[in-house]
């Protein structure tokens, strides 16, 4: 492998991985305040890539009830990705609403809430469907305004292209992370719900409305699934309604990776995984799938609280 | 009644395979683990069953039972000791940690199934041999294994093994303490859950014809879920008659569609949108039937005459 080949992997890789920590960073928040790992999560980064779709005037195929449907009015892209991820959080908020709450006031099991939310992800997929089909949406050309194709990050003799979206997605992947850090570490908000995610009852003793800092999790969290889809739709294309599910089965090997709860292991989870898929070599591209989860069972066997995590302690 | 055969003999065989691919999830959940790895050991006990059946064997005319039988006990092997290999590394682990490393096989497995050749790729392997003239025929192998994993899994429930999995299920770590060995237990109920699934998944490759990555998806994850969540987790009739009921859902769903008074919007949904109800399904489930329509109450119950 030569270096500029070693470059625009390492590039590339860089900004797959980014979107594999935004997404997964919602997976994180949901387990660090709540413990569940929640399984509609891949279906709210689906949402997401289709709200900001039509929000940009997109219109739907053939297939399904809302067939040939389109907005009158057309959202530039900044415009259009926020609006459609806060809706996605919106969503987000609503199923926590009615499908972990009414389980959270009962205390039941962990795993009931993990199925209720296996439920809701197979009902938001399969509405998808029925409302616009299977086929494969892509985003208009000009999504990004008018952008080169690539960006050489080399020199003249010697060019190192990388496609200008990628390099866009890890800008934007670089501002979120950044916001995001601020708002945890920093602000009383952040201070309050790591209180929450820390001991629910104690929280709630020092004056902390636990439930409006579930509510605000789970916002975020709907958010940045909502962005990251967005990002893979505007730079791929929407794959249909089970796009969000592949990838949401893959973040579950990043917060593995990292370390279940942890914020920074999320990060570093999906950077890395994102560069050890980039450097799959051609002919096994077919298997590039497959990595991910083989990582994930070698951190089960080696170190099951993954890259970044506490070590697993037992309280009776 | 031979036309009643022909038309819901498919269905019936259908029900009754559903019915044990539902005692395979309620094994791993008597000891109160989530795993969703059914699919893929029912899409890998049929692939075992289409390879040696087209590929291997090669028999002209009526496929030999014993044949199928050979097929049925290999099927279970490899899952068997493939579900120990899964196993031990999840469950030495308590939580969610089963739940997400057999989502993580159920796709090495769909990815492996669709890129190597001996699978057939992406197209599958068609033309699997029938042992059977027709649909209803499959009753013959269907039912008795049906019966005998009731028997095994009511057994069980008797025995010390059966004990000490709900033991566990209700609390481990005092269950730890009563010196019976999580670990141990847990993959055993995971590993008999398994073969159970691959048996199926052998007949059903003849049973179906024809045999692709398709079978073992997310999708059929959460539905075979659904089998064991809805009709009970906490007896294994609950599982049984879950899996019949559900297996046959979308045959009602369709039949109620046909109701000529209903408005079209609504049959449409009663066509198309089975997977939403599913899901919805499950949603209510858990939060109002958390143990499922049959419980060991209700059971109860009716032993006492009502």
């Amino acid at each position: 492998m030569n270096a500029t080949l070693f470059l625009q992997n390492f590039l590339n890789g860089l900004s797959i991985g980014s979107i594999y920590a935004i997404f997964a960073l919602g997976y994180t928040l949901v387990f660090s305040i709540l413990g569940i790992i929640n399984f509609a999560h891949g279906a709210i980064f689906t949402l997401g890539a289709y709200f900001t779709y039509v929000l940009m005037g997109g219109a739907f195929g053939f297939n399904g009830l809302l067939a040939n449907l389109a907005l009158p009015f057309r959202l530039p892209f900044a415009i259009a990705i926020i609006l459609g991820s806060t809706i996605a959080g919106i969503i987000s908020v609503i199923v926590e609403r009615f499908a972990f709450r009414p389980l959270r006031r009962k205390k039941a099991d962990s795993l009931l809430t993990v199925v209720s939310s296996l439920g809701v992800a197979v009902m938001i997929v399969n509405l998808i469907q029925y409302l616009v089909g299977a086929e494969i949406y892509t985003f208009p050309p000009d999504t990004y305004g008018n952008l080169p194709p690539a960006i050489n990050f080399g020199t003249e003799a010697n060019p190192i292209p990388i496609r200008s979206v990628q390099v866009v997605i890890f800008l934007v992947s670089g501002v979120i992370l950044s916001i995001l850090t601020y708002l945890i570490n920093v602000t009383k908000y952040g201070k309050a719900m790591r209180a929450v995610a820390e001991d629910q009852t104690t929280a709630s003793l020092l004056g902390i409305n636990a439930d409006r800092f579930i509510v605000l999790t789970f916002f975020v969290s709907g958010f940045l699934g909502g962005l990251a889809g967005t990002l893979v739709g505007s730079s791929v294309s929407i794959a249909g309604p089970y796009f969000g599910i592949g990838f949401g089965l893959k973040g579950l090997a990043v917060i593995v990776l990292g370390g279940l709860g942890s914020i920074p292991g999320a990060v570093v989870g999906g950077l890395v995984i994102g560069l050890i898929e980039a450097f799959v070599p051609g002919d096994y591209s077919a298997y590039k799938d497959a990595v991910a989860f083989g990582i994930l069972f070698l951190m089960l066997l080696i170190r099951p609280q993954g890259l970044l995590g506490r070590s697993l302690i037992q309280k009776v | 009644m031979n036309d009643f055969f022909a038309t819901y003999g498919f269905l019936m065989v259908s029900m009754v395979l559903g019915a044990v691919l539902g005692l395979s999830l309620y094994l791993p959940l008597m000891a109160g683990q989530l795993s969703l790895a059914s699919p893929g050991f029912y899409a890998l006990g049929g692939y075992i069953a289409a390879i040696l059946s087209t590929q291997v064997f090669q028999v002209e005319g009526n496929y030999p039972l014993s044949l199928l039988l050979l097929e049925m006990i290999a099927a279970g092997l490899v899952c068997g000791l493939l579900g120990v290999g899964v196993g031990v590394p999840a469950l030495r682990l308590r939580g969610i940690y089963l739940a997400i490393a057999t989502i993580a096989f159920v796709e090495v497995l769909r990815v492996l199934a669709l890129n190597l050749e001996i699978t057939g790729g992406a197209v599958g392997i068609f033309g699997i041999p029938q042992p059977f003239q027709s649909a209803i025929e499959y009753l013959w192998i269907a039912l008795p294994l049906l019966f005998a994993s009731m028997a095994f899994v009511y057994r069980l429930e008797k025995i010390r093994v059966g004990r000490a999995l709900i033991a566990i299920r209700e609390d481990e770590l005092a269950a730890d303490s009563m010196g019976i060995n999580p670990t141990y237990y847990k993959v055993l109920a995971f590993t008999l859950g398994a073969i159970l699934a691959g048996v199926v998944g052998a007949i059903s490759a003849h049973f179906i014809n024809t045999w692709n990555a398709r079978q073992g998806t997310f999708d059929a994850s959460i539905i075979y879920l659904t089998f064991v969540l809805i009709g009970g987790s906490r007896t294994f009739a609950g599982a049984v008659l879950g899996g019949m009921i559900f297996t046959a859902l979308p045959e009602i769903l369709r039949a109620v569609a046909d109701v000529p008074s209903l408005p079209l919007w609504l049959s449409q949904f009663f066509r198309d949108g089975r997977l939403i109800i599913f899901g919805f399904l499950i949603v209510m489930g858990t939060i109002f039937f958390p143990q499922g329509l049959v419980t060991p109450g209700l059971l109860k119950k009716l032993r006492r005459g009502g």
